[in-house]
């Protein structure tokens, strides 16, 4: 299905939301969710959907003022 | 000298300092040193998968063992910094959240409406909220009554280095509430500014962008280190109010009688 992760466009095959992201190379552990504009707590991420056209955000820590 | 109290924490240091747009990751360690801060801003971004920039960044601070403030700078509505302040905790491990809801993408003046909002939503999920706002007494006891200790009033529009553009109005909210922290946030330029913002009676200064782009960050951490530390000591030292009328310091009582 098609999706679109930070933006861009995506074609995964998985389904789950902690699945698409390792499909999508978040190998890392330090990163924080949102589905659709909404925070999605790391323990949610293995029981929640994706849906095709979802828009996944996955953020990091960077410098801020 | 009294020790400054944000949500149950103690800090010695009363400036807060931004980790954005130093010339290096080690000028930033530098200048956190050189200010003596003990609570740095940092933001949350994306980051395409497969790289590890945003873990760097997050080993460096880490390194710094100082108080984390996430903030959620550019956020245009309540549900996008809700959202992201969900996010910043998870990430950070913090329920502090320095809350930026902004209402004009030119002049980057807080939407108050909004931040008022997305204050009362954050303090229902207890995230202890450092609102970035104007020195409007009405926002300000709106925030108050939302669930905010801390009020974070704009010196002047974000990155504009003018200084404080409403001291009338910074005193008034400093009168207002006396009890309630008060951290003037944005537009500070120079020490000058900061020390000024400080005998006021504001309760710290957060700023960024004066250090990272000054041409020497470090000297100029320790500059605004010092004077904040000036502008501190000056409000704790009661000033003497100006006066019209011109009076010599030197006593004119036993002068000698020198006419010719």
């Amino acid at each position: 299905m098609r999706i679109i992760v930070n933006g861009e466009t995506r074609e995964v095959g998985s389904q789950l939301l902690s699945e698409v992201l390792s499909e999508c190379g978040y190998q890392q552990t330090h990163f924080a969710t949102a589905l659709n504009g909404v925070f999605v707590h790391k323990h949610q991420r293995q029981s929640t959907r994706v849906m095709p056209g979802d828009r996944i955000e996955v953020v990091t820590p960077n410098a801020g003022g | 000298m009294t020790m400054l109290e944000l949500y149950g924490q103690s800090f010695e240091s009363r400036i807060l300092l931004g980790t954005a747009r130093y010339p290096s990751p080690g000028k930033l360690a530098e200048a956190v040193q050189a200010s003596n801060t003990e609570i740095v801003t940092v933001s949350l971004r994306r980051e395409a998968g497969g790289s590890y920039a945003g873990e760097k960044f997050w080993n460096l601070i880490k390194s710094l063992d100082v108080t984390i403030l996430p903030n959620t700078a550019g956020c245009y509505s309540a549900r996008e910094a809700v959202t992201t302040a969900q996010m910043a905790r998870e990430l950070f491990q913090t329920d502090w959240i320095k809350l930026e809801v902004i209402g004009d993408s030119e002049s980057l003046h807080p939407d108050t409406a909004g931040l008022v909002e997305a204050a009362r939503i954050l303090s229902a999920e207890e995230f202890k909220v450092f609102p970035y706002t104007t020195e409007d007494l009405v926002v300000a006891e709106k925030l108050l009554h939302a669930g905010c200790e801390v009020l974070m009033p704009w010196g002047a529009p974000i990155g504009t280095a003018r200084g404080l553009n409403n001291e009338y109005g910074l005193r008034a909210l400093r009168s207002r509430f006396e009890t309630t922290r008060v951290i003037v946030d944005a537009g500070i330029g120079l020490p000058s500014h900061a020390a000024r913002a400080m005998e006021l009676g504001s309760d710290a200064v957060l700023l960024n962008t004066a250090v990272a782009r000054a041409e020497h960050p470090v000297r100029m951490a320790r500059a605004f280190a010092e004077g904040i530390r000036a502008g501190r000591n000056a409000y704790l030292s009661g000033p003497m109010q100006p006066s019209d009328m011109p009076q010599t310091s030197t006593s004119l009582i036993d002068k000698p009688d020198l006419r010719q």
